[in-house]
């Protein structure tokens, strides 16, 4: 009887299902190109009010009748912030892979993995409350002030009151949040390297260094400045944790002067002043306006970025999940 | 690479320098070992301080009443937060996990052309859009909307963040599904669409619950998204149409305030977010990734 019911159904519902499934996944384009337009029409206003200095420009006054936005510092901020995250994370990264894909034994492989990929799963917003009352006074008395007390007078980007919420905070503590994205996917792609590369070096009587550099890097380079520039794209994104950290300074002060001094990102400024703009407001189409900056810059990174990976891992096992 | 020409130049350098080519090896060991150190160093101290500063604020009241006036001697507890977290979830699987499963269904049987090609791409690139453009994005076509910041919205916006996740993980749980499954189904008469949901689908099934548990942890930690969306509130659910509180929300409202007793609080509601979060994911890992060694899906906590 049950084959019977299974066999059952005319071809009708077979089309419908196919229908079904193909607007489900329809459904992803739609939502793209829908977020797209909203992020364009919800920022009209500012675009036509302001013009190309909204990108240009540093003032940020929401006072009625003199309002003017500029969005050039926290722009910068992001670039600063995630670019110094990238110094921080991705030489660490590349460590943590090459330990994991090359150096552990099986046992402490897949302990390791466990682990970095449970600090992929804490939540930003206790990496945020963690930043804020707990690696703040290390990093303040530890690093910051040291660093600011050797080099405060003579380098620039170490000047300043060392104060612990910072573009310095911010940035370590962004490393600590891309350092699992970016090691994992370094793991899979150096993983992905012939064995017979690594047998050829071994050969030749190379130490485990020298496999990694003559064997490994060459061959998992492109898909390595992958794994980076998708760290980079969540960087860029990031926001609680670095709204929590970075000062929230705004207007031309919000420039970053040095590593001690408050910063803001895009992301940051949304979220902090998003309840202080009354709905329809230039300055709710101004905050708006950075997040359509915000998403054209993460786009076009993980494009980059989903081009580099995937033509590596295609041929080894497919994409993956990042 | 290792070419022909080169192989003669390395043996020729590998004859000599033993002794600092060993000492390198060791360095290079030695700083690699740190990299790990300093990458396990910042979890260990999340997990530690959460739990010890967070325990003390657990207790019956914290964790059902609503907040009180901080500072006073009626703190009031995160039970709405709780409530809204756990209704969140709740409300995006069900828009996001039969529309998530679809998708991953269309990309593995019916997406081997370029239609399915460009929807996968996308699929990608949705998956690390920044989460706060798909909170604005929520705001403006929910709130802007219909007037109100609602837990509608927030189950939008969530929603949107959990489809990618359930679309990869059924497309390539479906794709492990061995051939013969679909031919013996096929070669009995059955439908094309009855092999999906009876047989394919049944024989997948530990990985699509993996995603779907992946993706719930993914947005059970969210909270950019929220600020635009359900807003927060002091009160237990009373319309869908009402602003909502929730977990990740109430620790940002918290840890601005001036107070120790907020802060306590704050540490209390991350206690609670952290479990869930990683119960979630640890159940996961011991449930369905041993058997094929992880690693295939990845999921990371976001905005």
């Amino acid at each position: 009887m049950e084959t019977v019911k299974l066999k059952g159904g005319s071809p009708l519902f077979d089309k419908i299902f196919k229908i079904a499934a193909a607007i489900a996944a329809t459904y992803i384009l739609a939502l793209i190109t829908l977020i797209v337009f909203q992020l364009i029409t919800g920022s009209y206003q500012i675009w036509t009010q302001e013009g190309i200095s909204f990108l240009t420009g540093s003032d940020w006054n929401a006072v009625e009748g003199s309002e003017s936005y500029g969005a050039a510092p926290y722009i910068v901020g992001t670039f600063v912030t995630a670019g110094l995250a990238m110094l921080i994370g991705v030489p660490i990264s590349i460590g943590i892979a090459m330990f994991l894909s090359e150096l552990a034994p099986k046992f402490l492989r897949s302990i390791l993995s466990f682990v970095i990929e449970l600090l992929a799963a804490v939540p930003s917003i206790i990496y945020g409350l963690w930043g804020m009352f707990i690696f703040r006074d290390y990093i303040r008395d530890w690093i910051e002030i040291p660093l600011n007390n050797v080099f405060g007078n003579n380098v620039w980007f170490f000047s300043g009151t060392p104060f612990g919420l910072d573009i310095f905070t911010a940035s370590v503590v962004l490393a600590i949040m891309i350092i699992p994205t970016i090691a994992s996917i370094s793991r899979e792609i150096m993983i992905a390297v012939p064995n017979s590369q690594r047998e050829a070096a071994y050969m030749l009587g190379a130490t485990k260094w020298e496999v990694f550099k003559m064997a490994v890097i060459p061959y998992s380079k492109s898909g390595l400045v992958g794994a980076s520039i998708l760290g980079l794209g969540r960087a860029v994104g990031e926001t609680m944790a670095v709204t929590m950290l970075i000062g929230n300074a705004t207007g031309p002060n919000a420039f970053p002067s040095s590593l001690f001094s408050p910063g803001q990102t895009m992301s940051s400024i949304i979220a902090n002043e998003f309840a202080e703009a009354s709905q329809g407001s230039l300055h709710m189409a101004a905050l708006i306006g950075v997040g359509l900056i915000l998403f054209i810059v993460a786009i076009a990174i993980n494009i980059v970025a989903q081009l580099l990976v995937s033509r590596v891992l295609k041929a080894h096992q497919g994409a993956v999940l990042a | 690479m290792i070419t022909i020409e080169q192989r003669a130049e390395f043996r020729k350098h590998f004859r000599n320098n033993i002794s600092s080519r060993q000492a390198m090896d060791k360095i290079v060991k030695g700083i690699v070992f740190g990299c790990v150190a300093l990458a396990i160093i910042p979890l260990g101290s999340i997990l530690l301080e959460v739990v010890r500063q967070g325990a003390p604020a657990l207790s019956t009241d914290f964790l059902t009443q609503e907040p009180g006036a901080i500072g006073s001697d009626q703190p009031g507890g995160i039970g709405p937060a709780i409530q809204g977290t756990l209704m969140l979830i709740g409300m995006s699987s069900l828009v996001g996990v039969p529309v998530g499963v679809l998708g991953g269904i269309f990309l593995s049987e019916y997406g081997n052309n370029r239609y399915g090609n460009t929807i996968r791409f996308f699929n990608d690139v949705l998956a690390e859009f920044p989460t706060i453009v798909i909170g604005l994005f929520a705001f403006i076509a929910i709130v802007l909307t219909f007037g109100s910041f609602s837990i509608i919205a927030g189950t939008f916006a969530l929603s949107i963040i959990m489809l990618p996740i359930i679309t990869r993980t059924t497309e390539e749980s479906l794709k492990l599904v061995p051939v013969t499954y679909r031919e013996a189904g096929y070669a009995l008469g059955i439908k094309r669409w009855t092999v999906i949901t009876r047989i394919l689908l049944t024989s997948a099934k530990s990985g699509l619950v993996t995603g779907i548990m992946l993706s719930v942890a993914r947005i059970a930690g969210e909270t950019a998204p929220l600020i635009f969306t359900i807003l927060g509130s002091d009160n237990f659910f009373m319309a869908f149409d009402q602003p909502m509180d929730a977990l990740p929300l109430r620790i940002w409202r918290l840890s601005l305030l001036p107070y120790d007793s907020a802060t306590m609080q704050g540490w209390g509601a991350a206690l609670v977010l952290i479990l869930i979060v990683l119960t979630l994911n640890i159940g996961v890992r011991y449930l369905f990734l041993r058997k094929r060694g992880g690693g295939r899906f990845r999921i990371t906590a976001g905005g």
